[in-house]
C-alpha cells in the first residue's frame, strides 16, 4: 500500500480501480495463495485418485469396475439418488413456496427445521431411522409382524438420502422466490390463470435455474453420501452397498486399484455434475442474465 | 361496468384498514384513488379486483355481487404498480399470457392471438418491440406492456396501482395523456391509484380522497380542489398554509384581530385552523391596511409562477406564489419588506375532525372581506 503514489484521500472520486484496488503485489499473493490452496487441497487429491486407480493399466481399472460386487453398488447408488432427488425436488419447490409466499404460524420453525440436515451428524440421522424402523425401534415390531423391512435395506438407504439431502433445493429457492415476491403470480391470476397454470407457466420458469443447482447439488450428495447410510445399510455386499460404502470396504481389503476404481466413478460424476452445469449456464447464460433482472 | 361498493370492510389482525367504505363507480368513468400512504387506497383497488378478500361488504359488477368470485370470473384488467411483468416471457409472449391461458373452448386459434398481440402491441406504441425481454425496456415501456397485457384479456374493468409512480416527470406527463385517450377510445371504466394529488386532479373524471381507512370526500377535481370537505382534504390537495384561530359567536378570532366567517356559526366556538392557498395570499410593498409585515427570505423564478416565502416578525414562513408579470411589478428581492393578506381563507374546528359519517359536509368558509391583522402562520407546507 505504500507503494501506491496516488493520493487516494485527496480526490474524492477517481476512477474506481484506483479507489479500490490494490497494490500490485498484494493482489498477485491474493491470487496465488487463492489458487495454491485450491490446487493443493481440491484438485491433487482429486488427481491422486485418478493416479492411483489407473497405477496398473487401464486394463487393471476396468477389470477391477467389473466385478458383480461394484456392478450392484454402482446400480443402488444410481438408484437411490433416481429416488431422493425427485422426492427432494418435489418437497423442495413445496417447502420454498410455502416460505416464500405465505405467512404462517410455524414458518420460522420450518425455515430452522429445513436446515437440521445440515446441522446434524449424518451419522446421528442415520441412527434415527434405526431407532424408529429398527427390529426394536419404535415401529420395529408392527413392521417385522408385517414382513416390512426398512433398515439393513433400500427403503432405510433412500430414507436416510433423503433426509441428508433435503437442504439443498429448498435453501437454493428460497431466497430466490422471496425475492421475486408474488406479484408476478398475482398478475398471472388476474389474467385468468389458474393455479396449476400459474405455476408452470409463471412460478417454475422464474426459478427453474435454482431448482437446477440445487438437484445438481442435491444429486452429487445423494450419491456420495457415506454416513447415515454407513449407519442404515448393514453392509451387505452386492445388496445394501452404495459406491461409497464399497470404497471402504475395498480399501480396507488392501484391494487399492478397485477402491481408487470406484472412487473414481465418484469422483468423475461430481466432474460431470459441475461441466453440465456451467455448461447449462454457458448455454443459456443470456436468458439467465434476462431473467435475473 | 358501473361498480358498487356496499358496506367494504378490512381487517387485518386487530388493524382495520377499511372502515365500512360505501362507492359506485358509474360505466365509462375514470376515478382516482387518492391519499396518503397507508389510506387504505391499494387495499380498496386490490379487493375490488379481487386480489384481496374483503372482511365484510359485497361489490357489485353491473347487479353481480363479486365477493367470492375468482379473479378469472371476474375480467379485470390489473396493472401493478412495479408492473410485474413475466421476466422470463418476451413483450409478445407477455401480452399473449392472458389468451393462451384461456379454457380450451374459449382460447383463440394461434393465428388470432398472434394478431391480437400485434394489434395491442401497435396500440401501445410498442410495435416493433415483441421480441425484446421485460428487462431490455425501460420504464415507460414496461408499463406499456403492462397495459397491452391487461387490455388483451378484453377486461371489463381497468384498475391501475400507482401507474406513474415509478417514471420520471415528462414521461409520466406523456403515458398521463395517452391513458386518458386510451380510456375515452376504449369507453373502460378505470379505476387508479395515486398518492400524487397533481395525478389525479389532472387525469380523473372523479377524485375519491381517502384517509386513514375512511374516505374523506368525493367529487369533481374542480369541485374537491375548490371546496374541500375537510381540514385533511383541504392540506393534501396541493399547498397550504395554516394559521391558528379560533371561532367565537361565527367569527374567526386570530392573534391580532377578528374576522367574520359567517359559515362556521353554527359549529360552535373552539379552536380552529385557518388555511389559505400560496396563491390566494396579495403582496403588497406598502403599508396596507389589515395586511402583515413579513420579510422576504426566498424567491424562486423558475416556472410560470414564482413561489416567494416571507419571514413573519415572528419568524415563522409563510409561501406565495405570484404571477411572474406580478412578481416583476412588485420588484422583490430577498431582504424586502412586504405587507402581506389572504384573499381568501378557510376555516375548520380544529377540535372536529371529521367523523366518518358526514364526510361529505363542507364545515365552514371564511373570507377575508375585511381582515384585521392577518393572523399568525402556524407552519407552512
Amino acid at each position: 500500500m505504500a507503494t501506491e503514489t496516488k493520493a487516494p484521500a485527496a480526490s474524492p472520486a477517481p476512477a474506481t480501480a484506483a479507489a479500490i484496488g490494490e497494490p500490485a503485489w498484494a493482489r498477485n499473493l491474493l491470487i496465488a495463495l487463492g489458487l495454491g490452496f485450491i490446487g493443493l487441497f481440491l484438485v491433487l487429491p482429486l488427481v491422486a485418485v485418478f493416479i492411483e486407480a489407473l497405477s496398473n493399466g487401464i486394463g487393471a481399472y476396468l477389470a477391477a469396475l467389473h466385478t458383480p460386487d461394484t456392478l450392484a453398488a454402482i446400480r443402488l447408488t444410481l438408484l437411490v439418488a433416481a429416488i431422493a432427488v425427485p422426492c427432494n425436488l418435489v418437497f423442495g419447490v413445496i417447502a420454498a413456496w410455502a416460505i416464500a409466499k405465505f405467512e404462517f404460524t410455524g414458518r420460522s420453525v420450518l425455515i430452522t427445521f429445513i436446515d437440521l440436515p445440515f446441522s446434524v451428524s449424518p451419522v446421528i440421522s442415520g441412527l434415527v431411522y434405526v431407532l424408529l424402523f429398527g427390529a426394536h425401534g419404535w415401529f420395529g415390531p408392527w413392521l417385522v409382524a408385517n414382513n416390512v423391512q426398512i433398515i439393513f435395506a433400500v427403503p432405510g438407504i433412500v430414507l436416510a438420502t433423503i433426509f441428508v439431502t433435503f437442504p439443498f433445493v429448498a435453501r437454493e429457492l428460497i431466497p430466490l422466490m422471496q425475492e421475486q415476491g408474488t406479484e408476478e403470480e398475482e398478475a398471472a391470476l388476474s389474467l385468468g390463470a389458474n393455479g396449476w397454470q400459474t405455476f408452470w407457466r409463471v412460478t417454475l420458469p422464474n426459478i427453474k435455474w435454482g431448482l437446477l443447482y440445487g438437484v445438481l447439488l442435491s444429486n452429487a450428495r445423494a450419491m456420495g453420501e457415506f454416513g447415515a447410510v454407513s449407519v442404515v445399510s448393514g453392509h451387505i455386499r452386492g445388496l445394501t452397498n452404495t459406491m461409497p460404502l464399497h470404497v471402504e470396504i475395498l480399501y480396507n481389503e488392501y484391494n487399492f486399484v478397485g477402491a481408487f476404481a470406484v472412487a473414481s466413478l465418484l469422483a468423475l460424476l461430481a466432474l460431470v455434475t459441475l461441466v453440465l452445469k456451467s455448461l447449462l449456464e454457458w448455454r443459456f447464460g443470456h436468458e439467465l442474465a434476462v431473467t435475473r433482472h | 361496468m358501473n361498480i358498487e361498493i356496499k358496506d367494504i370492510q378490512k381487517r387485518f389482525g386487530d388493524f382495520v384498514a377499511l372502515h365500512q367504505i360505501n362507492l359506485a363507480i358509474a360505466q365509462g368513468e375514470l376515478l382516482a384513488l387518492l391519499g396518503p400512504s397507508g389510506s387504505g387506497k391499494t387495499t380498496l383497488l386490490r379487493i375490488i379486483a379481487g386480489l384481496e378478500q374483503p372482511t365484510s361488504g359485497s361489490i357489485l359488477f353491473g347487479g353481480d355481487d363479486l365477493v367470492g368470485q375468482s379473479l378469472r370470473e371476474r375480467k379485470i384488467g390489473f396493472v401493478f404498480q412495479h408492473y410485474a411483468l413475466f421476466r422470463h416471457m418476451t413483450v409478445f409472449e407477455n401480452v399473449a399470457f392472458g389468451l393462451r391461458v384461456k379454457r380450451r373452448a374459449e382460447r383463440p386459434a394461434e393465428a388470432e392471438i398472434g394478431k391480437r398481440v400485434r394489434r395491442l402491441l401497435d396500440l401501445v406504441q410498442l410495435g416493433p418491440f415483441g421480441g425484446r425481454y421485460p428487462s431490455q425496456l425501460s420504464g415507460g415501456q414496461r408499463q406499456r406492456v403492462a397495459l397491452a397485457r391487461a387490455l388483451a384479456i378484453g377486461p371489463r374493468v381497468l384498475m391501475l396501482d400507482e401507474p406513474f409512480g415509478a417514471l420520471d416527470a415528462k414521461v409520466r406527463k406523456e403515458l398521463r395523456r395517452w391513458l386518458r385517450g386510451l380510456h375515452d377510445e376504449m369507453g373502460l371504466t378505470s379505476v387508479f391509484v395515486t398518492h400524487d394529488q397533481e395525478e389525479a386532479l389532472e387525469l380523473a373524471d372523479r377524485v375519491v380522497i381517502m384517509n386513514q381507512g375512511r374516505i374523506e370526500q368525493i367529487g369533481s377535481p374542480d369541485y374537491v380542489y375548490e371546496h374541500p370537505a375537510s381540514a385533511f382534504a383541504y392540506e393534501f390537495l396541493g399547498n397550504v398554509n395554516r394559521f391558528e384561530c379560533a371561532i367565537r359567536n361565527g367569527q374567526a378570532v386570530f392573534a391580532g384581530g377578528t374576522i367574520s366567517v359567517p359559515e362556521n356559526a353554527n359549529t360552535g366556538d373552539g379552536p380552529a385552523i385557518a388555511y389559505v392557498r400560496p396563491h390566494d395570499i396579495e403582496v403588497f410593498t406598502g403599508p396596507t391596511a389589515a395586511a402583515l409585515a413579513a420579510t422576504v427570505s426566498y424567491i424562486s423564478a423558475a416556472g410560470p409562477l414564482a413561489k416567494v416565502e416571507v419571514a413573519a416578525a415572528d419568524g415563522r414562513l409563510i409561501e406565495i406564489e405570484l404571477a411572474r408579470p406580478m412578481l416583476r411589478a412588485l420588484a422583490l428581492k430577498v431582504g424586502s419588506l412586504v405587507h402581506i393578506r389572504a384573499r381568501k381563507a378557510r376555516v375548520f374546528r380544529r377540535d372536529a375532525e371529521p367523523s366518518p359519517g358526514e364526510t361529505h359536509s363542507i364545515r365552514g368558509e371564511g373570507r377575508y372581506s375585511e381582515p384585521a391583522t392577518p393572523p399568525a402562520p402556524m407552519w407552512h407546507i
